[in-house]
């Protein structure tokens, strides 16, 4: 018997959560990794300030890491999943290494592989990003269980001074499909002219 | 390591100047190791070491989003972990600059070396990167700067492949 699709113990429920959550962002930039992450922007409502991904797993973060440098002026949210985080976890070295001041991550972390089948993936057992994150020298850490704690969380993710990187451990839970734009010329293009560095 | 007679390097950091490429993403290589200081000793300038090559597709694509002007420097071994990546500043149409110092093929001492230099450019091509080779010393300077004006002014990805003829093969201390 397959262990592989069991439900975790985690509570928070990702659309209301996210929903929630992106209220607070106050004009921050949010660069959502492939999948999941990016259909719960799209879901709490369309944003040219959203680069919505669609492809590239692994490149959230460094994706982030590259706007915040660009735009120091704006703070700037990576919102991803465990599985896409695991696979540039280097990245967060990388970021500790710059130390961009207006850059926060936020792993949306349901211990599995959501789009292909809900498999276990590696933070279902042993690893913990926060400690990961930590011991790449990302100082500022947190981790969320509770959906009470969103209004602090929105506080540490678009205030605190950053790099900032916290962990949401959510539910499993099905959604409804949610799909954003996927040309990606017309995402980077309405993104920019959001920036203010293309005409419309 | 083969001393630079031409000081392509120089070259190279002036032609980014130029072009208000302010960023060089690196895994470094022995050839690179001029550019590189020269990049890290100027105020003007950032350097971002990377942890693997393909954050270096994350970095430019996220810096070209954000307005500013950035490239990727890298061995050719690199090459083999970006190809996915390389898909992302596709799919946006973000311009993506590589200066790739080969590896695998003239005078080459490491076995180990040779598949992934060997399948560099048809690897970069096969996933629609345009390929600048060059195997001499006095055309880096040159060679760079028509890559990079081709991929910055067709938002397209453009590496240029510095010969190990010029970079000189890493000996072993072999005689």
């Amino acid at each position: 018997m397959s262990t592989a699709t069991v439900s975790t113990s985690n509570k928070l429920a990702r659309r209301p959560f996210v929903a929630e959550l992106l209220k607070h962002r106050d004009g921050a930039l949010v660069v959502p990794g492939l999948g999941s992450a990016t259909w719960d922007c799209f879901a709490a409502g369309d944003s040219p300030e959203y680069l919505y991904s669609w492809g590239g797993m692994g490149l959230a973060a460094s994706t982030a890491l590259g706007l915040a440098m660009a735009r120091p002026d704006k703070r700037v949210l990576c919102l991803t999943g465990d599985g896409e985080m695991m696979m540039g976890i280097g990245s967060l070295a990388v970021i500790a290494d710059q130390a961009p001041q207006n850059l926060a991550l936020l792993v949306l972390d349901n211990e599995r592989f959501g789009e292909t089948g809900r498999q276990k993936g590696l933070t279902s057992t042993r690893a913990d990003l926060c400690a990961v994150a930590k011991g790449f020298g990302i100082a500022q850490t947190m981790l969320v269980t509770e959906q009470a704690q969103v209004k602090d969380l929105a506080q540490f993710l678009f205030k605190t001074p950053g790099p900032v990187f916290a962990v949401a451990k959510i539910a499993l839970s099905e959604d409804p499909w949610s799909l954003p734009e996927k040309d990606g010329v017309t995402i980077a293009h309405r993104f920019r002219v959001a920036l203010g560095i293309e005409k419309a | 390591m083969t001393t630079q007679s031409i000081d392509w390097s120089s070259e190279i950091l002036a032609a980014m100047k130029a072009r208000e490429i302010t960023t060089l993403c690196t895994i470094p290589d022995g050839g690179l190791t001029r550019l590189i200081n020269l990049v890290s000793d100027d105020s003007d300038m950032r350097l971002v070491t990377l942890s693997t090559e393909e954050e270096g597709m994350g970095v430019v694509t996220g810096q070209w989003l954000g307005g500013k002007k950035s490239m990727i420097a890298m061995q050719s071994s690199g090459v083999g972990n970006c190809i996915n990546a390389l898909g992302l500043p596709s799919a946006l149409r973000a311009p993506c600059l590589m200066l790739v110092t080969m590896r695998g093929q003239w005078g080459e001492f490491n076995p180990w070396q040779v598949a992934m230099g060997q399948g560099t450019r048809p690897a970069l091509e096969a996933v629609g990167v345009r390929c600048f080779p060059v195997d001499k010393q006095a055309e880096i300077g040159e060679t760079f700067a028509a890559a990079a004006d081709f991929a910055f002014n067709s938002r397209l990805s453009a590496a240029v492949l510095v010969s190990q003829r010029v970079i000189g093969a890493k000996g072993f201390g072999q005689k």
